[in-house]
């Protein structure tokens, strides 16, 4: 038992004095915030160091909020965040390091609107998804399909996705109190597999076991299929930017290498591998 | 004994000599060399009682910092220093010599001494970047009735408001929005709903099992019995919550057909699961620890075995259970991966078939990525509080009830 806990211990100490002379003699970045980033910034960073083995890349979630503070305590260098930054956000970050943070644009991700399978609906338009998620429309019957009654499910409003349904569907106004607020995408698409009445909204890349609604963006317009030919071309209408932030003055050498390379032609194949959309070409430069 | 026999022969001398006066300096020579030797002579034991006493103290400092901690971050939404107004005064980046200092210092939230050693050109930055923010509000939400009102007032907080698209006034928990609404009731109803659903199931079945286990069990039976359910506290919260969300909502919606599939009763029943084990242990050991002569006693008058548990030992064993009951509400009333997995509608009902949104499951769900010392963040914290403030109160409730019980039961307090 002893001799264990020697072994043990001096193991831990030697790993701990070995894996910081690593840190020291290469250039460590660290990657916090967004947890819907927070998979394809892992993908990106292992990638990125089996090519680059001089630099170390640390990725950990905790969400964009989180990200966002550490970036004004200046205990991260870049932030991944599913959301834009707010205005406090920036005001913080301007009075701890006296500039606006940059913003660059990483990926695309497109929202579909699920429902489950033994629904007869095939096509939605945005002005019907608005009366739906405000709780205005409480009936499938309403919009052609079977009389029973509409459970909507959501995400927490914490999740970056929620908020860009509420202010680009709901147009700001609120969610109806009833919707079934759910951690995560993946729980959206169980959930709504299970119940024949459910709608929901998620990444347009997931969501085996739940059809994808077509959606039309007025009455007149045609309906689109959320397929990556369409996101990436604009037609389909819900869709949105996945960012990374940086503070300006830490943004050269190996840290602006890494940036560039994540919105290179390789790095952004990578991005499909993990369920978003590559930026057009277009977007790449800022 | 031993101190005796260690003094003993010093003062024996004196006592033939100087009679009366012996008993007061025994007393003093007996408490100097005691002191000293509690000290020296077993220095082992002095060092771990006074690592026992560190330990007991960290533990309550650490409580004590956890609610300061957490009050102080509540603090401002007492004190009415937080504004979450959708629309507030702008002062133009152009201005900055027109306003005294003190205004333009409050104004952008800083500290004084953050103020001092600010460049200039940083608070234009600051002005410039609020102007920005004020000039995005949506044109339709500009002229909001609600859009100047501070939603963190405590009229906000806890009576109803008909907002502006609502048909009539509501209690409503959106805390993202463009109108934050912070409506604490139906996190609250929310959490007693649920805490009571699972209380309910819980504590009829784990008070039964304790005992049938303690009383009425063959000793082979119980041996079994016991540490399988004991075993139930083992499973992870959120292995519970999986379940309930996969399993137990489809089983219970096939039964009573209900048209929401995730709602608070499918939470209570998957709160039962992580209480029971917890009321069953305490009550069991409360039942076991009722002397054995009372059962004799009771036997002996005539009594079926049944009738000695249920109204000899249950009742003796009465306080026991209460505590029981109390430690299970503080833990369902806390838990909060089973309810945030199960169901999180923030709606102000009372209906068990309906969803419910419970503030453990608020906080957990949302303090991720709220703006951190915002109005958002600062009421987590104050329902934080609230939260503390509910369990202690129920403690308080319980522990003079248990006191009661002992008095009526035992005779003494």
């Amino acid at each position: 038992m002893k001799t264990l806990k020697t072994i043990i211990i001096a193991g831990t100490i030697a790993s701990s004095v070995l894996l910081s002379q690593i840190a020291e003699a290469a250039t460590t970045i660290v990657v916090k915030g967004s947890d819907t980033l927070v998979i394809l910034a892992q993908k990106w960073a292992e990638v990125y160091m089996s090519k680059n083995p001089d630099v170390k890349i640390q990725v950990t979630g905790g969400g964009s909020g989180t990200g966002f503070a550490a970036l004004q305590n200046q205990t991260t260098h870049l932030c991944n965040a599913s959301r834009k930054i707010k205005a406090k956000e920036i005001q913080a970050c301007i009075a701890a390091f006296g500039k606006r943070p940059t913003e660059y644009k990483v990926a695309l991700d497109g929202l579909s609107i699920y429902v489950n399978q033994d629904n007869p609906l095939k096509e939605i338009t945005i002005e019907q998804l608005e009366l739906i998620f405000t709780g205005k429309v409480k009936n499938w019957k309403e919009l052609g399909g079977p009389d029973a009654p509409i459970v909507i499910y959501s995400r927490e409003n914490s999740s970056g996705t929620y908020e860009f349904f509420k202010e680009h569907i709901l147009k700001g106004k609120d969610f109806a109190a009833s919707a079934q607020t759910m951690p995560g995408t993946a729980a959206i698409i169980q959930a709504i597999a299970k119940d024949k009445k459910g709608i929901g909204y998620g990444g347009a890349a997931y969501g085996v076991g739940v059809k994808h609604l077509n959606v039309k963006s007025d009455a007149n317009s045609p309906a689109v299929e959320p397929t990556e030919e369409n996101i990436v071309g604009g037609t389909y209408p819900i869709w949105r930017y996945l960012y990374v932030y940086v503070n300006p003055a830490l943004d050269k050498g190996e840290i602006a290498k890494y940036l560039n390379w994540i919105r290179s032609d390789e790095g952004q194949a990578i991005v499909k591998e993990v369920g978003y959309y590559p930026l057009p070409k277009n977007l790449r430069e800022n | 004994m031993k101190t005796n026999m260690h003094i003993a022969p010093a003062p024996s001398g004196h006592q033939v000599k100087q009679g009366g006066n012996m008993f007061n300096q025994n007393k003093n020579l007996q408490q100097s060399v005691g002191l000293r030797r509690g000290a020296f002579s077993r220095p082992i034991e002095y060092v771990i009682e006074k690592l026992l006493f560190l330990i007991s103290l960290t533990a309550i400092i650490a409580i004590f910092f956890i609610f300061a901690f957490i009050g102080k971050e509540a603090l401002p939404i007492f004190f009415g220093k937080t504004n979450s107004a959708l629309v507030q005064e702008v002062i133009k980046p152009e201005d900055i010599d027109k306003y005294p200092a003190e205004k333009i210092r409050d104004y952008l939230g800083l500290s004084r001494s953050k103020y001092k050693k600010m460049p200039k050109d940083t608070l234009i930055m600051l002005l410039e970047v609020k102007a920005e923010a004020h000039k995005e509000i949506p044109e339709s939400f500009k002229n909001d009735k609600d859009a100047r009102v501070n939603t963190t007032d405590w009229k906000y907080l806890i009576m109803p408001h008909q907002w502006s698209g609502y048909d009539k006034p509501v209690y409503i928990w959106q805390p993202v929005s463009n109108i934050p609404k912070f409506n604490f009731m139906p996190l609250i109803i929310g959490s007693i709903k649920t805490t009571l659903l699972g209380i309910l199931f819980a504590v009829p079945i784990s008070v039964a099992a304790a005992i049938y286990v303690s009383q009425l069990a063959r000793p082979s039976i119980r041996e079994i019995a016991k540490p399988i359910i004991e075993l139930f506290s083992g499973i992870p919260s959120v292995v519970i919550g999986f379940f309930a969300l996969i399993v137990m909502a489809t089983f219970f919606q096939e039964i009573f057909k209900y048209e929401i599939r995730l709602n608070a009763f499918v939470a209570g029943v998957a709160l039962s699961l992580s209480v029971i084990p917890i009321v069953f242990s305490i009550s069991e050991d409360a039942l076991s620890s009722v002397p054995r002569s009372y059962v004799e006693g009771a036997y002996a008058l005539g009594s079926t075995k049944w009738q000695a548990a249920w109204q000899v030992v249950v009742p003796a064993a009465s306080s026991g259970i209460l505590a029981a009951v109390v430690l299970g509400f503080g833990r369902a009333i806390g838990e909060t991966m089973i309810v945030l997995m199960v169901t999180s509608a923030s709606e102000m009902t009372w209906n068990i078939f309906a969803g419910a949104r419970t503030i453990t499951a608020a906080i957990a769900a949302e303090m991720a990525e709220v703006v951190f010392g915002g109005p958002h963040y600062r009421i987590l914290f104050l329902l934080g509080a609230l939260l503390f403030g509910f369990t202690f109160l129920a403690n308080i409730i319980a522990q003079s009830a248990i006191a009661k019980f002992k008095e009526k039961f035992e005779g003494t307090k």
